[in-house]
């Protein structure tokens, strides 16, 4: 979850006190190029696929695949933004932002979605994700991109190209950007 | 039955609640003044996330799902309780829908028995209308659920006045050519609102005043003596003026009010038809406005009276766009009310300092 969304829900979230570094900033940047490289290869180049960045922690993710894929690919894919606040589960508990807008740039019929975010771990953002897509279109197939996965899944959901598996306990927090994958643990403040 | 459900869902995910459901929001939406200008920007926002699920192709979302509205009309409307309707249909909640005529209140049965034992099965927001002001405070009295004013006699109409904010939002974005996502409510700084007609026995007025006037636009109320409040007194208002044209050349945004005829307005006028010629906005009275102002009605409108035919329907003219964001800011309003309980707020949460470390993480990570 990115930085602005937990200064955005106090106090409930507490505070993230960072443990250990995890990825530096070159090391994100790498993992992200091969995870664009895999996209292309999986999918044979990258007619109509197009990039859905999660709010807020996957988007400037999604935005970093599409340059890497726009450098050496020479095509710009779509890139759209995604926030599932309205069909997630638990709706009233986790804190939702009227920030995280959703901007989805074409239809997504006959597409091929690459859903992008930031950390995978219960994968009921995922679930919910999976529901909204749908009401743009009926894409040809769904595919996932996360920066760490660190398990504790509690659905059937599994990722398709991954930036990091990151075994955690339960109550650890990762802080995922641009700059680096960071563990630690939330406290309340 | 809602604060039950409530304080289930909070201490499913705080743990740290003390059984006591989150009060820091406002349970209710009775006037405008229960919001002030935080949470008048709060359900802006979230209208423009509603705007964008009303450009999907399937314009509706499942926040709601499972709970029930119910839309409690003892007055004659059909743009209020149909955009009621189909904000909460959207919003994928069950609706009930109940008019005074045909229901049970026609047999003579009490306005409390009817709301409570409509209540009883298990309503989670009631959005009243009626005819005398003070009825959705009294309704809130008397249920668990949330209510919504939908417009109480000359009292309020508060949504009335957040899906105008909405609309004079939009249209200021679009103006600056700025992301209306990306617009604050600093445009209405120095807005100069003129709010022309029957404000006496305007519900609209009044929620129109306080929510631009919180929002620190300048409000201007044209009438003749006859059609102002007796007094002013709390009325966050700049200034008041018996001559329209004298205001129109300085003016962002004329809002015309309907002239309630039905309600015996006539009556406060010496004829209808002079009405018109002084205060009616007229295509000529519109050329004296600056470049670029707008011209707004809540409607229904009495063409050829408060406001002409040709200027109802001419380019500047805002009155179906309003219609068009109402059920955006309806969701919004009725999302803060009963989905986004704890969430969303960046105000400190009274429970804040008890919140347990593994229920924090499940709050912010995933």
């Amino acid at each position: 979850m990115a930085e602005r969304e937990r200064r955005l829900t106090p106090p409930r979230g507490g505070v993230f006190v960072p443990r250990v570094q995890v990825l530096s900033q070159a090391d994100v940047l790498r993992a992200l190029t091969r995870i664009a490289h895999e996209i292309a290869e999986r999918n044979h180049g990258l007619d109509d696929v197009v990039l859905i960045g999660l709010q807020t922690g996957g988007v400037p993710l999604a935005h970093r695949i599409a340059q890497v894929l726009e450098e050496t690919e020479g095509v710009a894919v779509p890139v759209g933004l995604l926030d599932v606040a309205f069909y997630r589960d638990d709706l009233g508990i986790r804190p939702v932002l009227p920030e995280a807008v959703t901007d989805i740039p074409c239809d997504l019929t006959g597409t091929t979605v690459v859903l992008v975010d930031d950390v995978l771990f219960t994968g009921r953002t995922i679930r919910a994700a999976l529901n909204a897509l749908t009401d743009y279109g009926r894409s040809r197939a769904v595919q996932l991109a996360v920066m760490v996965d660190r398990g504790h899944r509690e659905l059937p959901i599994r990722p398709d190209y991954v930036g990091k598996n990151l075994p955690t306990r339960f109550d650890e927090q990762v802080d995922v950007t641009l700059d680096g994958v960071v563990l630690g643990d939330v406290v309340p403040r | 039955m809602t604060a039950l459900a409530r304080t289930d869902a909070g201490g499913a995910g705080g743990g740290a609640d003390g059984g006591s459901p989150a009060t820091s929001r406002p349970r209710h939406l009775l006037s405008v003044a229960d919001l002030g200008a935080e949470g008048i920007a709060e359900v802006l926002r979230w209208s423009d996330r509603f705007v964008e699920v009303g450009r999907r192709p399937n314009p509706k979302v499942p926040a709601l799902r499972g709970k029930t509205v119910a839309c409690l009309f003892a007055e004659d409307s059909t743009r209020t309780r149909l955009s009621f309707e189909t904000a909460a249909r959207r919003l994928s909640a069950d609706v009930l829908g109940f008019q005074a005529a045909g229901s049970s209140l026609g047999k003579g049965e009490s306005l409390r028995d009817t709301v409570r034992t409509v209540a009883a099965m298990g309503v989670d927001c009631f959005v009243v209308r009626h005819p005398s002001a003070g009825v959705p405070a009294q309704v809130a009295r008397w249920v668990d659920a949330a209510v919504v004013n939908a417009g109480d006699g000359w009292h309020e109409h508060p949504t009335q006045a957040l899906l105008d904010c909405a609309t004079i939002r939009q249209v200021m974005a679009e103006r600056r050519g700025v992301p209306v996502e990306r617009t604050g409510t600093e445009i209405f700084d120095g807005l100069r609102v003129a709010i022309v007609g029957d404000v006496a026995h305007s519900r609209v007025a009044r929620s129109e005043v306080l929510a631009l006037a919180a929002l620190g636009a300048e409000v201007t109320l044209v009438a003749p003596g006859s059609l102002l409040p007796p007094s002013l007194e709390g009325w966050p208002v700049t200034g008041v003026s018996h001559e329209l044209d004298a205001v129109l050349p300085e003016v962002d945004v004329c809002y015309v009010l309907r002239l309630q005829l039905e309600r015996g307005t006539g009556s406060f006028l010496p004829s209808v038809r002079e009405y018109a010629a002084t205060f009616g906005l007229t295509a000529r009275r519109v050329a004296a406005m600056p470049e670029g102002s707008l011209v707004m009605h809540p409607g229904p409108m009495n063409r050829g009276v408060e406001i002409a035919s040709e200027v109802a329907d001419m380019g500047r003219s805002l009155v179906l766009r309003q219609v068009a964001i109402g059920v955006a800011v309806r969701m919004a309003v009725l999302f803060v009310l009963l989905a986004a309980d704890h969430a969303s707020s960046s105000a400190p949460h009274p429970a804040a300092a008890t919140v347990a470390r593994g229920a924090a993480e499940e709050l912010v990570d995933d």
